[in-house]
């Protein structure tokens, strides 16, 4: 009970509990005894101690108070809710910077390429699929580019007449008929260009939209008709994965690309079509595809614009089902002979090549004013 | 010189733990400390609590006799913050560039031991309180701590007067005390 009272007193004293005359006393006290002296000082750090610790805690607790006072108020911020977030949260704090940088870039980006893929497209006939006839805006671009402008000078096209668009054609009958896609020829008349640059006239024989396909006759007094051409145009029996090659003049020159039978259907299905697989691009259009063999196999006409090499071309049964109706109300048709062998069998890619290239035209559509 | 004034104001409430003086401290100074923390690998918790650690240290120092405000509070807060973010990035075995940014700084190492030191003290008087188990830490904390006084605490603890709440209380200081002096070291 003793200790009780005079710890108490002590307390006292330090905290300047005490009346003067108590206090004068106690220190009196304290001269006298050493070991009262002692326990004072003792105690003195231990309250010190203790309180500093209060202290301590009451300005923590004031701290996280004007933390949430602050947040709420919104003079603070920490991207949600306090404390307890989530880790995904914190991630997506910490990086979300990082992200909006990213994904700026990204959307630039994607608007550059959609802005430059919009402005070089041809007008497609729907966003999937891209006919491959070129219209003479590019045909012009690219003359520009080569820097030598062709003239038209000795031009077999009416001196009036307008380029609307160019394409590609092949003889199916050594006296000058040949086959080309509908959508080439958006024109009143055409003339076609073989392989050596040598211009002929020719008018179109028949158009059938429903088919893409066309007919034209070669017309003019220069043109020497072939006495029988080097391949055959197959009707069936093409096999998935079949090597293909093509000819055609996505420019001025004829050019020469390879593939393959990649579905035997084509667009959607369409059974009157190929899917093939090679580089085709506007201007291919009415090109004849080959098999490795020399063989007609189809005309390509169309591209899916959202993937890389997938082409298609129309069946070569689909030029006889077109020469076939024809026959009946057309004179001119009835002289069509399809050439039924081919000769090219077992040559060099090179050799079939050039006996070939004769057989394949640029076609150029005009309109005449 | 306004300025200084008004530093020394909210120096002296941070002191008296006045509220309204810490709010505005705490506004003045918490989004750059963030800023900082977060574009160093931390979190918002992390933002927080070098931040609040930092806010008692600039309270220490003001509290203490021999201060003098030789910096603003903004460059003293952001030193401090920067210092103890750094070592504990350094802690966590993670090394970071110590280029220094746009921001002024100050060296508060000596101030940072000081409080490194206070916080153990304060570590071995917890660690002494919570192994006396109860009722005593409860007792001693309801006196010590948050002041209440010997009448309310025998209330709220259930004794019949005060008079056995203090004898409690006696027997519990005296048990705290020599736990906490067996692990305190004076001048050490």
């Amino acid at each position: 009970m003793e200790d009780i009272l005079l710890l108490e007193a002590i307390e006292r004293y330090l905290n300047d509990g005490m009346l003067e005359e108590e206090r004068a006393y106690f220190e009196q006290l304290r001269k006298n005894t050493p070991e009262i002296d002692q326990m004072v000082v003792e105690h003195k750090l231990f309250l010190h101690q203790i309180e500093a610790l209060s202290e301590h805690k009451n300005l923590r607790h004031s701290l996280h108070e004007s933390h949430s006072r602050l947040l709420d108020k919104g003079d603070i911020f920490e991207g949600g809710e306090i404390s307890t977030k989530g880790l995904v949260v914190q991630l997506w704090n910490r990086y979300k910077r990082v992200t909006a940088i990213a994904a700026s870039i990204a959307g630039i980006t994607a608007m550059a390429i959609s802005g430059l893929v919009a402005y070089f497209s041809p007008a497609a006939k729907n966003s999937q699929i891209e006919l491959l006839s070129r219209t003479i805006k590019q045909v012009v671009i690219n003359q520009n580019a080569l820097g030598a402008k062709i003239k038209e000078v000795d031009s077999k096209i009416p001196p009036n007449g307008e380029l609307t668009s160019s394409g590609s054609a092949f003889l199916i009958d050594g006296k000058g008929y040949l086959v080309t896609n509908a959508h080439v020829l958006q024109g009143s008349g055409a003339v076609v260009v073989n392989s050596k640059g040598q211009e002929y006239n020719a008018t179109i024989i028949n158009i059938d939209k429903a088919s893409d396909l066309a007919i034209l006759k070669i017309r003019d007094s220069e043109f020497e008709p072939f006495t029988s051409l080097p391949y055959s145009i197959k009707k069936s029996g093409i096999d998935l994965g079949e090597e293909l090659f093509t000819l055609g003049y996505p420019r001025e020159s004829i050019v020469y690309n390879m593939g393959y039978m990649s579905a035997l259907t084509g667009y959607k299905g369409d059974s009157s079509s190929y899917q093939i697989s090679l580089s085709a691009n506007p201007g291919n259009s009415g090109g004849p595809v080959f098999n490795k063999n020399g063989d007609v196999i189809g005309i390509i006409s169309n591209r899916e614009t959202s993937a890389e090499g997938v082409v298609f071309a129309i069946k070569s049964k689909g030029i006889y089902k077109l020469v076939d109706e024809l026959r009946d109300s057309d004179t001119a048709i009835q002289k069509i002979k399809m050439p039924a062998s081919s000769s090219l069998k077992g040559m060099a890619r090179t050799e079939q090549i050039k006996e070939v290239e004769d057989c394949v035209f640029l076609v150029k559509a005009y309109n005449q004013k | 010189m306004k300025q200084e004034i008004n530093e020394q104001i909210l120096l002296r409430g941070l002191v008296n733990n006045d509220s309204k003086a810490i709010d505005a401290i705490y506004k003045e100074n918490f989004n750059m400390v963030q800023a900082f923390i977060l574009n160093n690998n931390g979190t918002y918790d992390d933002a927080r609590d070098v931040f609040q650690e930092a806010m008692i240290t600039l309270y220490e120092k003001a509290k203490s006799e021999s201060f003098v405000l030789t910096c603003q509070i903004k460059t003293y807060v952001y030193s401090v913050c920067r210092r103890l973010w750094l070592k504990k990035l350094q802690q966590k075995g993670r090394f970071v560039a110590q280029s220094d940014g746009l921001e002024e700084t100050v060296s508060v190492d000596e101030d940072l031991e000081i409080h490194e030191k206070r916080n153990a003290d304060f570590v071995i008087m917890e660690r002494a309180m919570s192994s006396l188990g109860e009722p005593c830490k409860s007792l001693l904390e309801a006196y010590y701590i948050n002041k209440k006084g010997m009448t309310e605490i025998s209330a709220e603890f259930g004794y019949t007067n005060a008079d056995n709440a203090k004898n409690q209380k006696y027997k519990c200081l005296m048990r705290l005390k020599k736990l906490f002096f067996t692990q305190y070291n004076i001048g050490d």
